[in-house]
């Protein structure tokens, strides 16, 4: 277990492309920390500078206090899994897991001690003397953590190790994941462009976005108070509404926008729905339409939860509304939260 | 126009084609014609510069031609028997294998070696890859002229090196005594001096061919490795050796094949001297039968080379087939 940080990160490739642009950022003790952004936004690339795969132009990067910039990967004591697992293709299961063992010159029945311990723990014992090719995608990110596993490092660091997983596999491999990691309590850095994995995985996310920290917070802060309108619109399915009002956005989430019958309680905000199309989605409903009322026209969505069975039909008007506890504010140049105007 | 009219002229469907017009297959629909197309040119080449001098070759060796004679008279396989007997001929066989096995070890270390300095990212690297493909783009007949006199007796550059450094010439020299190495003239030397031109000129597409062996190795694995805590040398014997196997068995096996039936730098370097020390199979079917006139036995000790490059053609071909698999 241990602690990861970063300080002043700056990594800028040939051509003047900053991926990371001033990134200060720690992780805590035993902590299951999430990297999440759009692909492009340095959230891998900061990963691999913890990693030592890449050298940081400016910054720092600390290890339970230890500067560990300037240090080779082998040094730093962390173990990373790669989104294409990055097995060896030669190499049965068993030797691919005992690689990083034999590196470490450690004696053979120790090795072989650690190899079963691993395989044990991932359900992969049957699997030793397969070759990589000869297992399913969902063996293969087994193997993969048991390679990183094996080493007992004070780090894992994960680069999108779901993505190779088709839907219904990647559900279950999560949920196996998270229970993993917190039988062996061992600091993890998680880095997926994927909000459900992030939301679902994360003691904290960090919310990337062109090589900056936009957020750092537990899933329901992330979701409920977001710093900005990029981390508003980009968590959330559909994303925030934002409706442009006295120069600020007034953000709403989409489940929030609910018919006013729909709503009881005093303290709520009247909002004009002009439909014009509904989509049904396994339960849910989302309501397209044009809002009015609650600040300049704009195309807003709703999500109405099974358990509301108003009707509302496309090509109508019908009035809906928003809790004003509900509402978010955010500047409208810049797009950082702001306070409360009234509505 | 009325504007439904027009509304309605642009959503009308596509027209059936008119009769004149109905679809047809043309020529470069037609797969099966095209191969054959295609294929001709190859077929036609190979048929008029490999099989026809291949079979003449047979012919020959069955025969007494001489450059003198060239009437065709049939003598069985009494060509076999009398190069059988021949000392020249076991000798050259043995310089066969020994220049093919050691030049091509040398080729597939070096050429490893050289294609890591090919990929690899530094300033300047492109003078580097240049220099590094000059002996594979330099005529044969060139660069050989060039080491002829690299080599010489009498005025060889590298003797100069080593007298500088008091390594020849003198009592108390390391290496010998005299003041000259005598590169081609002593058969060891010669033998050595083979070799090396052989391994400079092979070298380079050794390199090359590995190179695409390497970039086709996805970087994640050397970069797992790195993090697995492999250091440099693990990293080379048990990654990225392994998985370039199979394409440097490839460049192994052509290079052997371009190495047993090419005779250009013994030709040039040694005539197959001293005292046929560097005679191949090649050189030997060439001085026999162009040189000294007597096409049969020509034909014969070159057919001899047959089986071993099918042997070897077809073990290249193994190895590409275990390729595709992986």
């Amino acid at each position: 277990m241990a602690i990861v940080e970063v300080k002043n990160l700056v990594k800028e490739f040939t051509g003047g492309v900053r991926a990371v642009d001033g990134i200060d950022l720690a992780t805590e003790e035993g902590e299951y920390l999430v990297l999440l952004g759009p692909s492009g936004c340095g959230k891998t690339t900061l990963l691999r500078t913890i990693a030592g795969l890449e050298q940081p132009s400016a910054g720092d990067v600390l290890i339970d206090g230890h500067i560990v910039t300037g240090l080779p990967p082998r040094a730093r004591q962390i173990a990373m899994v790669f989104q294409s697992y990055a097995l060896y293709p030669h190499k049965s299961v068993y030797a691919n897991i005992v690689f990083p063992l034999r590196a470490a010159k450690l004696p053979k029945e120790e090795r072989d001690r650690k190899v079963r311990w691993a395989a044990s723990l991932l359900d992969i014992g049957h699997l030793l003397d397969r070759k990589p090719r000869q297992l399913s995608g969902g063996e293969r990110q087994r193997v993969a953590l048991a390679r990183a596993l094996v080493r007992q490092p004070r780090v894992f660091l994960l680069d999108e190790p779901l993505s190779n997983l088709d839907a219904k596999l990647r559900a279950s491999a999560r949920d196996e994941l998270k229970r993993f990691q917190q039988e062996i309590g061992t600091t993890t850095i998680y880095v997926t462009h994927d909000q459900v994995e992030a939301m679902g995985l994360g003691d904290r996310i960090a919310v990337l976005s062109n090589g900056q920290v936009r957020q750092v917070g537990p899933p329901v802060e992330v979701y409920d108070h977001p710093a900005d309108t990029f981390v508003a619109r980009f968590i959330g399915s559909p994303p925030m509404n934002l409706v442009r009002r006295d120069g600020v956005l007034v953000g709403f989430r989409p489940e929030h926008l609910l018919p006013a019958d729909a709503l009881p309680g005093a303290d709520v905000v009247p909002v004009r729905l002009a439909v014009d199309r509904v989509e049904y989605l396994s339960g849910d409903r989302h309501i397209y339409g044009t809002a009015r009322g609650i600040g300049e026209e704009t195309r807003v969505v709703a999500r109405l939860p099974a358990t509301v069975e108003s009707a509302v039909t496309a090509g109508t008007e019908r009035e809906f509304a928003v809790a004003r506890h509900r509402l978010r504010f955010f500047a409208a140049d810049g797009g950082r939260r702001t306070n409360p105007v009234p509505v | 126009m009325t504007v439904e009219q027009h509304s309605e002229q642009v959503v009308r469907p596509p027209q059936p084609a008119a009769d004149g017009l109905r679809p047809r297959r043309r020529l470069s629909d037609r797969d099966g014609a095209l191969a054959w197309i295609f294929l001709m040119p190859s077929v036609v080449y190979i048929l008029a510069l490999v099989a026809v001098p291949f079979v003449l070759a047979i012919g020959f060796a069955m025969s007494d031609v001489t450059a003198g004679n060239p009437s065709f008279d049939w003598v069985g396989l009494r060509n076999f028997d009398r190069i059988f007997d021949d000392p020249v001929f076991w000798r050259s066989l043995g310089n066969t294998f020994i220049f093919t096995t050691v030049s091509m070890l040398l080729v597939v270390i070096l050429g490893k070696v050289l294609a890591n300095i090919l990929v690899a990212d530094f300033r300047g690297k492109w003078i580097v890859r240049f220099l590094v493909l000059l002996p594979w783009t330099t005529p044969v007949a060139l660069s050989s002229i060039a080491w002829l006199w690299m080599l010489d007796s009498i005025f060889s550059p590298i003797d100069w090196v080593l007298r500088e450094f008091g390594l020849i010439g003198g009592t108390e020299a390391l290496i010998r005594p005299e003041s000259n190495m005598y590169w081609l003239g002593e058969p060891g030397l010669a033998m050595t001096s083979v070799i090396a031109v052989h391994v400079w000129r092979l070298t380079p597409l050794a390199a090359v061919i590995m190179v695409a062996g390497l970039v086709a190795i996805p970087r994640d694995l050397d970069e797992a490795a790195r993090v697995d805590g492999a250091g440099y040398w693990r990293r080379m014997f048990e990654v990225t050796i392994p998985l370039v196997l199979p394409v440097a068995a490839v460049a192994a096996l052509f290079g052997a094949i371009f190495t047993f039936t090419d005779m250009a730098v013994v030709d040039v370097l040694t005539n197959g001297g001293p005292n046929n020390a560097t005679q191949v199979l090649t050189s030997w079917a060439f001085f026999r039968g162009i040189d000294g006139g007597d096409v049969g036995q020509g034909a014969a000790i070159a057919l001899f080379l047959f089986p071993l490059l099918l042997a070897a053609a077809i073990a290249i071909l193994r190895v590409v087939k275990r390729l595709e698999v992986r």
